[in-house]
């Protein structure tokens, strides 16, 4: 059943040799089981998960199922969830229970999908490791001693793992993309504006997306189409007709040119990642697509320009979190400022704290044309190579990460090392295009390495159907750690 | 210390509550008066995850503003967030416009000071541009701690910046009365001051004629005219006396306080806020069409600017009167069915009726002149009904009392009930006069001696005798023919 789709698990659940409940008891023994050693979970809500998968299998006894009603999903914890608490894995919002549900979740409750629980993740989205959590790190299934990849690490290990068979997930530099590649999932960021951001508590508002892991892409295609679609709630969604990013599937992949970065392939990738991804390449030749290189000059600049940006947005996205109206408030303070100074250095862990004092400084008076003006120059820069890119290619391939998953606590104190693992996922979310990762071999240890697929805006459907071809005819992606 | 040898120099910032049902960013009514924070909605609190939703009609509004003061409605502007810690700024930072905002330029042309001295004086403004409100502490009432209501959080305002063209309290005064009659006519404020929908500050300096801009200081959150124009007054002087005194002024931001009429400094330069503004993320830039900036131009209504100029060009009103019947748009409209009614010869008598004994029961009665119990065409007609000489002007007096008591009755029924008809009937009117002249040959020899002012005497005895039906002027006519002068 760990390896069933999501096509295959609805088909049983309609078939009646399967009913919700008993698909959901299943999750959650495997999350009982699992969890401790893996962390992948901060909150499992078995009750309302029972729930909800009681009245999935009376939808579908009724005749009115979707194709993702009953199945088990779990949120990552910056999804707010009503009645159920978002913590964003912070001690700040440890307690903190939303009135309500993020877009994303409304949706697919709509859908009928089971929402099991919240998964962990880098507090606040801020990490490449899932190690900055309040709740402890995730650990990577694969070797527990490892890093899983963050910041939506949580989710992509409860997928590897098997506690459920998809998981949402949000991406501002790379956060589904890399722990996808890490754990040998499939995980989508759509182009910025796809996926609301309504009830995602924000960390960098201009480059959060929301984005979805599942086993392979034809199951992110369904979580994606569920998640998707125009929200009026939130300004920078995108006003269009809504998509079924199934609909490319199968379609043959000859004739598809793939371009390949001359600067993702120069240097910084380790060799065991070099050779998994040549191979996925000749794979790909095979299918009778061609592969041509392109320039993105200016990606180089990609990490610098993110480390002004998203910190300068954190910082002030996060000046919310004042101890005021709701989550962490020190108990004791002598005045406004002593509390907010006490519940804020209480409440933050170290990594947010860095953000905010980088991006505090960056939009300071004298500092910011120096520093978030020319970060916003080069963002445009890195969007006009790509735009380049693409009038010679289809799409873009490449490494996710220039690494696999390596031990816990290896990077955790050096913050540019950290950085730098996001080298190759960083430019897509400055560009606001899509990107897609999916397992292409492995490396030292056995260890998955991730291909990343990169798309023209709103090119979902194609970049999804480009990482089905090559499923069709690889097993990587059926790759299951021993675990449990 | 005089005021001597010193030019002033004031800018107005003007912060106008825009009368929008709901919120800038949010679906929460603006309501005032409702229970503390029964109307901060989810994003109004700045909950984790919320979103800012642009309300279109505060746009709507600020392009109105833009269009009513001649200035560039900006195709593009951008939301920025003003980043600081306050409790009742939910958000740690506040949604306003930095560095382009939606309305850039524009003037407006103001009377200053009455009568003979009475001058115009155009002020240019700088830019006005969309922000949020914050909500309210309450210190009162907690033991030792603070409430907070997010009622008025995200509240639209619409930030009016003026150039500094202003020259003394009386040319600020007169601009931000102009500007608060501007907002209302063209319907974005109900500029209602003891709620704080139309709130100025301040920014005040003095100077030696020819020389550079003096240091400014802001005094904020003036909320009446009188209360500006005694803390510009008071600040103006504090300035002369401490440069006079041999001091500097430093750059600080003062609050008035309205029981000492003295100005006191909240914070110093030093003490400024870094705001790190930047654009915000969560918002688009605007953008207005021309479509949009010309739909709602063919909505503006005429603007007192150019009602006055028709007003003295068209019906020969003096300025004062023209300003005067512009305060309001609801007053202009009365007086434009008034002269509609009684025709453009009439629009002076119909003036005067209106700034004088309407105006005044009004303001006696607390009533609004929309609720007027006399109304135009009432009035137009009482005002005919004395040109053409059936009524003297006292007459008149009375029969406005009856229709302001029986709003429903007509000027004619009146004149009829009360018998307040001038004799007009000549053979009447002369024996009357032959009366009088025999009963007070005193009077008529003192006029004979040529004394003028026993004339006046016997007129008020001919009105007497004719219990005020007589018209004064035959009165005058007759008694001078028959007295020979």
């Amino acid at each position: 059943m760990i390896e069933a789709s999501l096509k295959d698990l609805a088909a049983a659940l309609r078939a009646g040799t399967l009913s919700s409940v008993e698909l959901t008891t299943r999750c959650l023994e495997r999350i009982e089981a699992l969890n401790p050693a893996l962390n992948a979970f901060i909150t499992v809500d078995r009750d309302g998960a029972l729930a909800a998968a009681r009245a999935a299998d009376a939808r579908i006894a009724a005749g009115d199922a979707g194709p993702l009603t009953g199945i088990p999903l779990a949120h990552k914890d910056v999804f707010c969830t009503e009645g159920v608490r978002t913590t964003c894995a912070s001690k700040m919002l440890a307690d903190f229970v939303s009135p309500y549900d993020a877009h994303v979740v409304s949706q697919l409750k709509a859908a009928g999908a089971v929402m099991i629980g919240k998964t962990n993740m880098d507090e606040y989205a801020m990490g490449s490791s899932n190690e900055n959590s309040h709740f402890g790190p995730a650990r990577n299934p694969w070797d527990a001693t490892r890093v899983p990849g963050g910041s939506s690490g949580g989710s992509a290990v409860a997928v590897a793992s098997g506690m459920v068979p998809m998981a949402t997930g949000t991406d501002t530099g790379g956060s589904v993309r890399q722990p996808a590649a890490l754990t040998g999932v499939t995980g989508i960021k759509p182009t910025y504006g796809v996926v609301s951001r309504y009830g995602m508590i924000a960390y960098a508002s201009s480059l959060d997306q929301g984005g979805a892991f599942a086993r392979s892409a034809e199951d992110c295609a369904l979580l994606l189409t569920a998640m998707a679609g125009f929200d009026p709630r939130d300004s920078t969604s995108v006003e269009r007709e809504a998509e079924d990013y199934s609909r490319s599937i199968g379609q043959p992949l000859a004739g598809l040119r793939i371009g390949l970065p001359t600067e993702f392939f120069a240097e910084g990738m380790d060799a065991d990642v070099r050779a998994a991804i040549d191979a996925a390449l000749e794979q790909y030749r095979q299918l009778g697509a061609t592969t041509v290189e392109v320039s993105l000059p200016n990606a180089k600049l990609a990490i610098p320009a993110y480390y002004v940006i998203a910190p300068a947005e954190a910082s002030s996205n996060l000046s919310r979190f004042d101890g005021v109206r709701y989550g962490h408030r020190a108990a004791e303070y002598t005045d406004l400022a002593d509390m907010y100074g006490k519940s804020r250095a209480e409440g933050f862990g170290a990594e947010v704290k860095r953000r905010i004092l980088v991006g505090t400084y960056v939009l300071s008076h004298g500092y910011y044309d120096a520093y978030y003006l020319q970060a916003q120059k080069l963002r445009r820069l890195i969007a006009e190579d790509f735009g380049r890119a693409f009038t010679q290619c289809d799409v873009i391939a490449g490494p996710t990460s220039p690494t696999v998953a390596w031990p816990i606590g290896e990077k955790s104190n050096d913050p540019v090392q950290m950085y730098l693992q996001d080298i190759y996922t960083i430019a897509v979310n400055l560009a606001g295009l899509p990107g897609l990762s999916m397992p292409c071999g492995t490396g030292a240890g056995d260890l998955p390495v991730g291909l990343q697929l990169i798309g023209n805006y709103f090119d979902e459907a194609r970049l999804l159907n480009v990482a089905h071809g090559f499923q069709q005819v690889t097993d990587w992606h059926r790759r299951t750690p021993a675990v449990g | 210390m005089s005021r001597q040898n010193w030019e002033v120099v004031i800018g107005l910032e003007i912060h106008a509550q825009l009368n929008t049902a709901s919120k800038i960013f949010s679906g929460a009514s603006t309501a005032f008066g409702a229970e503390a924070n029964a109307q901060a909605s989810a994003v109004d609190i700045a909950l984790p995850g919320v979103l800012p939703v642009l309300n279109k009609g505060a746009v709507e509004r600020a392009i109105r503003f833009g269009l009513a003061i001649d200035a560039e409605v900006a195709k593009k502007s951008v939301f920025a967030r003003k980043n600081y810690f306050y409790p009742d700024l939910p958000k740690g930072y506040q949604i306003s416009q930095f560095e382009l905002p939606v309305v850039v330029g524009g003037q407006v042309t103001v009377r200053v000071g009455e009568g003979e001295a009475a001058y115009d004086k155009t002020i240019r403004l700088t830019r006005a541009h969309l922000e949020e409100d914050a909500g309210k502490s309450l210190h009162e009432d907690f033991h030792g701690m603070s409430g907070i209501d997010l009622n008025r959080a995200g509240t639209p305002l619409l930030e009016i910046v003026s150039e500094p063209d202003m020259r003394s309290s009386a040319e600020a005064v007169a601009y931000a009365r102009a500007l608060h009659t501007l907002v209302r006519w063209i319907d974005i404020c109900d500029g209602n001051m003891q709620e704080g929908s139309f709130r100025c500050d301040a920014n005040v300096s003095v100077r030696r004629p020819g020389e550079p801009l003096g240091t400014r200081r802001e005094i904020k959150n003036l909320n009446s005219f009188r209360f500006l124009q005694q803390a510009i007054d008071y600040e103006i002087q504090w300035q002369i006396d401490t440069i006079e005194d041999g001091g500097k002024i430093q750059q600080a931001t003062v609050l008035f306080d309205p029981d000492t009429g003295e100005t006191r400094m909240m914070r110093s330069k030093e003490d400024a806020h870094d705001y790190r503004y930047f654009p915000d993320p969560d918002l688009l830039p605007l953008v207005i069409s021309e479509d949009w900036i010309a739909r709602t131009r063919a909505a503006m209504p005429e603007l007192p600017a150019a009602m006055r100029t028709r007003f003295e060009a068209d019906w020969g009103l003096s300025a004062y009167d023209a300003v005067t019947l512009t305060a309001s748009r609801d007053t202009a409209a009365f007086f434009e069915a008034a002269v509609a009614a009684a025709g453009a010869a009439l629009a002076k008598p119909c003036a005067n009726w209106i700034m004088g004994e309407l105006a005044a029961r009004l303001n006696k009665a607390e009533r609004d002149i929309t609720d007027s119990p006399v109304s135009p065409a009432q009035l137009a007609a009482l005002v005919g009904r004395i040109a053409d000489g059936t009524i003297s002007n006292n007459a008149g007096k009375k029969v406005f009392d009856a229709l302001w008591n029986e709003p429903d009755s007509a000027v004619d029924t009146i004149i009829e009930a009360q018998g307040l008809k001038q004799m007009n009937d000549s053979g009447a009117l002369d024996a009357i006069v032959d009366e009088v002249l025999a009963a007070n040959p005193k009077s008529v020899e003192e006029f004979r001696a040529g004394k003028e002012k026993a004339l006046n005497a016997l007129v008020g005895q001919v009105m007497k005798a004719s219990r005020g039906k007589a018209n004064p002027t035959q009165v005058n006519e007759v008694l001078r023919r028959k007295l020979g002068a």
